[in-house]
């Protein structure tokens, strides 16, 4: 395993109490494989993976549990050690590459400053190791590209630049935080190639967020759906949408519009909207929202032990 | 790049005029006032009256004036108060411009850098007593008026510890030349720069402290610190950067302005002869040719400040040249 997280917990500290916005999350990642987390906006997805890049400043949070990277333990790691593996080891692609690049600096500048961050090279030869970056991530003239700044390119070009700055020290993880959400679909369908293809090629694992059940089903191996900070569904890919076990992710399906046979008139949505992590339900969180909830979801259900697992009292009902 | 700057430099020639023609209208055609009475000052003989009307054209239209005026002030340069006397006014303007100049430039570099300086430690130790005591410490300097600081430096400085050892370098109040004794200048003058500075550093230091934390929340320095950079690293050339935008913004009209003139507490004080005292006595006395010309080289100095802020602008933020 590359990564092993276990009951990871973040708690923020705030005028109306303390939140709970990741509660004993668990979740391994092995070498080379595409790992999806979905979820909707305030899930947790993008905070619990934030807490692994060791990349919450708050002062008023704090982080509980387990982070293991290649069996090194970084809850607790100092600054400086966990500074040597971002950036090298595990790398992060953002949500927002219009705001994620510094504005004053030219992409070429940006990436050779990673590099050289991290390896003992020349500013030449990081440079040189930049242009191979672009060219790597498709960039149409990447000597020319080294020189622009990034109010000069386009939001695609801007995720590729960010892209191939996150594996400019061939990292053995990388996560990428939603991000083709702020791009076109065309665009879209380019950047989740690169993905691919970089996993082929580099054989990183990448842990891959987003709210979009159209992205996951194309790209990842195995899949990790997320609601109100926890994990409540765990599979692999072609398990959990062949055959989905807990009613919000099956819910979540019902959303993606069929590609063939006639399309409903409106898509089904979710009933209600995601709990307030300050008044999370006492029992299950999805409870309110849940066409099939019984008397037993007033207690909370865990999520058991496996690689396949639904956190719901109606799934042991049905697989016993 | 060299468009850019013709281009500023039009801007800026547009600008002065602008300005020549307001302050000549406000003095010299204001109704029911005789520019030529003001001119010749109190009790003048029907004679100089003739002679200063002549002479500023005032039997010939405005437009007339207003280019007789500007030949005596940039092209023969033998713009004449009537009220002092035949004093010339241009040899004037040029004599006190190196004094303001000196003041204000020292105080300008003792301020910016220890702005910075404060303003980076503030930010990297945020909410931290040294925070607290620097910010604490800049509202000091900000609430002290400049007259009052000034004074009481020179009570300290010149006779109550004169004679000790703290300050029995500081020579007497006046202003030396920088070609005729260096040494004498720098002293005289190191008083005066940190009395004016003290004001300018406390603002400045809140401004870039509040402009760097801003800075720190935003989405590229999460992106920073994803690749491993160091903290100090982040904030250096990171935050900082784009911070000094609102710095120079600010520095450019500060800077203009105090060496049009806004720094006469400070010259009146320490005795010097700048372009605040003079256009400050040229208002006493409702020397018009005086206020003329110092207003013509004040704009002119304020909008020189602000190109050069323009074309730093383009130098720190790459956005600004396609814009």
């Amino acid at each position: 395993m590359i990564l092993s997280v276990r009951d990871l917990t973040v708690t923020f500290r705030t005028e109306e109490g303390p939140v709970r916005a990741i509660d004993g999350v668990s979740f391994d990642v092995a070498e080379g494989e595409i790992l999806g987390v979905v979820g909707e906006s305030g899930s947790g997805k993008t905070v619990s993976l934030l807490a692994v890049m060791g990349l919450i400043t708050d002062p008023n949070a704090t982080i509980g549990g387990s982070i293991r990277y290649r069996g090194k333990e970084l809850v607790g790691l100092p600054a400086r050690a966990l500074r040597k593996l971002r950036g090298a080891e595990i790398a992060m692609i953002f949500q927002d590459p219009m705001t994620a690049l510094t504005p004053v600096y030219t992409i070429g500048w940006q990436i050779a400053e990673q590099i050289r961050a991290h390896q003992k090279i020349s500013a030449r030869a990081a440079m040189d190791r930049a242009e191979e970056l672009l060219a790597e991530v498709n960039f149409p003239n990447p000597r020319e590209a080294l020189s622009r700044y990034p109010h000069q390119l386009s939001g695609g070009m801007r995720q590729r630049a960010v892209i191939a700055m996150a594996l400019s020290c061939n990292p053995a993880l990388l996560v990428a935080d939603e991000p083709t959400t702020a791009l076109d679909v065309t665009v879209q369908a380019g950047i989740l190639d690169l993905v691919r293809r970089l996993r082929d090629r580099h054989g990183s694992a990448v842990v891959f967020i987003t709210h979009d059940m159209g992205v996951v089903s194309e790209l990842a191996d195995r899949v990790m759906v997320m609601y109100a900070g926890r994990i409540v569904e765990k599979g692999a890919r072609s398990e959990l949408f062949g055959d989905p076990l807990h009613p919000y992710t099956r819910a979540l399906m019902g959303s993606i519009p069929p590609l063939t046979g006639t399309r409903p008139r409106r898509l089904p949505a979710i009933p209600g909207s995601p709990p307030s992590l300050l008044r999370l339900p006492q029992g299950c969180s999805f409870a309110p929202r849940c066409p099939v909830r019984f008397e037993a979801c007033e207690a909370r259900p865990a999520l058991p032990a496996g690689a396949r697992a639904a956190a719901c009292f109606r799934v042991e009902e049905v697989q016993p | 790049m060299i468009y850019a700057i013709l281009r500023r430099l039009g801007q800026m020639l547009f600008v002065m005029f602008g300005i020549s023609v307001l302050v000549f209208l406000i003095f010299f055609a204001t109704p029911g006032a005789d520019p030529a009475a003001r001119i010749a000052g109190r009790n003048a003989s029907p004679e100089v009256l003739e002679a200063v009307r002549h002479s500023f054209g005032f039997d010939r239209p405005l437009p007339v004036q207003y280019a007789l005026m500007m030949k005596k002030i940039f092209i023969t340069g033998d713009l004449t108060s009537f009220v002092n006397r035949g004093w010339k006014v241009v040899p004037a303007v040029l004599d006190a411009i190196p004094v303001t100049l000196s003041l204000v430039t020292g105080a300008a570099i003792l301020w910016v850098v220890l702005s910075i300086l404060i303003g980076l430690v503030a930010a990297a130790w945020r909410d931290t007593w040294i925070d607290r005591g620097l910010m604490a410490l800049g509202l000091l300097g900000i609430s002290m008026p400049v007259y009052w600081l000034g004074e009481v430096m020179n009570l300290l400085s010149q006779s109550r510890y004169h004679d000790t050892w703290l300050f029995s370098w500081v020579p007497p109040l006046g202003y030396k030349a920088l070609s005729d004794d260096p040494k004498g200048w720098f002293l005289t003058l190191v008083i005066p720069w940190v009395t004016l500075a003290i004001l300018y550093i406390g603002i400045y230091g809140r401004v870039l402290r509040a402009a760097l934390i801003e800075a720190m929340q935003e989405d590229y320095i999460r992106t920073a610190r994803a690749k491993g950079l160091s903290e100090s690293r982040i904030l250096l050339r990171h935050a900082l950067r784009t911070s000094l935008i609102a710095f120079v913004t600010l520095f450019g009209l500060d800077f203009g302005a105090l060496v049009g003139g806004s720094a006469l507490l400070t010259e009146v004080v320490f005795g010097l002869q700048g372009i605040g005292k003079l256009t400050y006595d040229a208002l006493q006395s409702l020397d018009l040719p005086m206020i003329m010309a110092t207003v013509m080289y004040a704009s002119m100095f304020v909008v020189i400040a602000n190109a050069i802020v323009d074309m730093v602008y383009i130098l720190l933020d790459p956005r600004v040249k396609t814009a």
